[in-house]
Parts: structure tokens; C-alpha cells; sequence
């Protein structure tokens, strides 16, 4: 299990950081859908099944698919990749690549202040126990969800149609 | 089995991950792919929410994991509408093309 985390962990920082140097958008796609693939390895991995089998059902394949076929709509191919290249080079970079890393320093140094060993997924939390959960005291925040999914709808139905 | 990760580590990944998303977000001018970086540090913050709910063995990290599951569709439905329209109007996918408001 520990092996299964370290080696998904590292997949996944991987996979990441290829999707946002990517130029090519279907490439870039392709490692975020690994990225993701392995993040739900990570959920196995620590005792969240139902969030591993989420996000490989919603995530990679249904929001990324979503992706695939906008990109497959607007036919991106070989000039928006020499655009990206033109528009990737280190004078651009560098700064938010200073930001995001004292960012993610703070964020480190945060948690390597806690000494103690805390650790994760001792128990296997399955379907059950979120269904239960989900429909008991966060009933209400299912119908509100559910109210942001049709207002989600309404509007990708009003922006997308035909003039 | 199962429960010797810590869960200073599966935080680190989740900021890594984010910050990663957030480089993306700065960086990138095609919008696409910064709706892809949004993609990606949403999902870092749902890894914090499930890690936390899985060390102290609560079901509520996951709650909150499917809800940000269905934050993330609806944002995902919504901004790729959106690109659809900034493409027909600008013939481009430059985040500058759509600055001014009333174009």
C-alpha cells in the first residue's frame, strides 16, 4: 500500500507537471487524464474506494471526455501548438513559477512543523458508509447540488446553442 | 497494511498538485488549458478533503469529495460552453482577445 501511494504520488506530480508545459492540448490532455488516473490510485491506496472509482468515472471519464470533444469541435492541430510554443518561453514563466514554488514552500514548511505520525487509512471507509452520511445529515446539500447541476445545464444550454 | 502513509505526505501531494495547477493558471494563456489547470487544482483539493476524512476515519471527507465532484462537472459544463462562445466570436482561444467587457 505505502509502495502503491509513493509510486502514484510521483506519477501524478509527473503527469501534472507534463499536462501544464504541454503545448500539443491533446497531449496535455492526455497526461491530465494519467494525472488524474493516478491521483484515484492514491484514494484505493489510502481507503477511499468510492472516491477512486468517482473519480475515474466522473473525472477522467466524463469531464475529460467533455475536453476531448471540445477539442475535437474546435479543431486544434499543428498552428495552436507553434502559438503555445511562442507563448511559453522563460520570460513568461518565471515569475509565476517563483510564485506558485514560495507558495508551495509555505505550505511545506506548514506541515513539517507537525512531528507527530498520523496515519492515513487504517479503516476502509466504503459506499455504505458515505451513502449513509450523504443522505442523513448532508441531505440538503444533495438538493442544493443538484440545483447548481440545473442551473449548470440551463446555462451550458444557453452559451452553447446556435445563434 | 494500508496504514503506514502519513498524512503530512498525501497533504504534500495535494499541494503539490495544486501548486502545479496554479503555475498552470498563471502561465498559460490559452484558455483551455487553464481550464484544464482548474481542473487539476480542484482535484488536488478534493485529494486534502479525502485524506482528511480517511485519518480520522469519517465519511464526510468523501461527502465532500462527490460535492466537489459536482462543483467541478458544473464548472467544467459551464466554462467549455464559454470557450465554444469565445472561439465563435474571436476565432481565437488567447485569454487577452476577451479582456474588455462589451466587446
Amino acid at each position: 500500500m505505502e509502495l502503491a501511494f509513493y509510486l502514484s504520488a510521483a506519477v501524478a506530480a509527473l503527469a501534472t507537471l507534463l499536462m501544464v508545459t504541454n503545448t500539443n492540448p491533446v497531449h496535455a490532455m492526455l497526461y491530465l487524464i494519467v494525472s488524474l488516473l493516478s491521483v484515484a490510485m492514491v484514494f484505493f491506496a489510502i481507503g477511499a474506494p468510492l472516491a477512486g472509482a468517482l473519480e475515474m468515472i466522473i473525472y477522467a471519464g466524463a469531464i475529460l471526455v467533455l475536453f476531448v470533444f471540445l477539442v475535437m469541435m474546435l479543431n486544434l492541430g499543428g498552428a495552436t501548438t507553434e502559438q503555445e510554443k511562442r507563448w511559453l518561453n522563460p520570460r513568461v514563466w518565471l515569475g509565476p513559477a517563483a510564485l506558485s514554488l514560495v507558495l508551495l514552500t509555505v505550505l511545506v514548511a506548514t506541515l513539517a512543523k507537525n512531528t507527530g505520525h498520523d496515519p492515513v487509512g487504517l479503516t476502509v471507509i466504503d459506499a455504505h458508509d458515505v451513502g449513509v452520511a450523504l443522505f442523513g445529515p448532508y441531505v440538503l446539500l444533495v438538493e442544493l447540488a443538484s440545483m447548481l447541476l440545473l442551473a449548470a445545464l440551463v446555462a451550458a444550454f444557453h452559451l452553447g446553442r446556435q445563434e | 497494511m494500508g496504514g503506514s502513509v502519513p498524512l503530512d505526505h498525501v497533504l504534500i501531494l495535494a499541494g503539490l498538485l495544486f501548486s502545479l495547477g496554479l503555475f498552470g493558471v498563471l502561465v498559460r494563456r490559452n484558455i483551455l488549458f487553464v481550464l484544464m489547470s482548474i481542473e487539476a487544482m480542484m482535484n488536488s483539493a478534493g485529494l486534502a478533503f479525502v485524506a482528511s476524512g480517511s485519518r480520522w476515519a469519517e465519511a464526510d471527507g468523501q461527502v465532500m469529495f462527490v460535492f466537489v465532484l459536482s462543483l467541478a462537472g458544473a464548472e467544467a459544463s459551464v466554462g467549455l460552453a464559454l470557450v465554444l462562445q469565445i472561439y465563435k466570436r474571436f476565432a481565437t482561444l488567447d485569454t487577452d482577445a476577451a479582456s474588455a467587457m462589451r466587446g
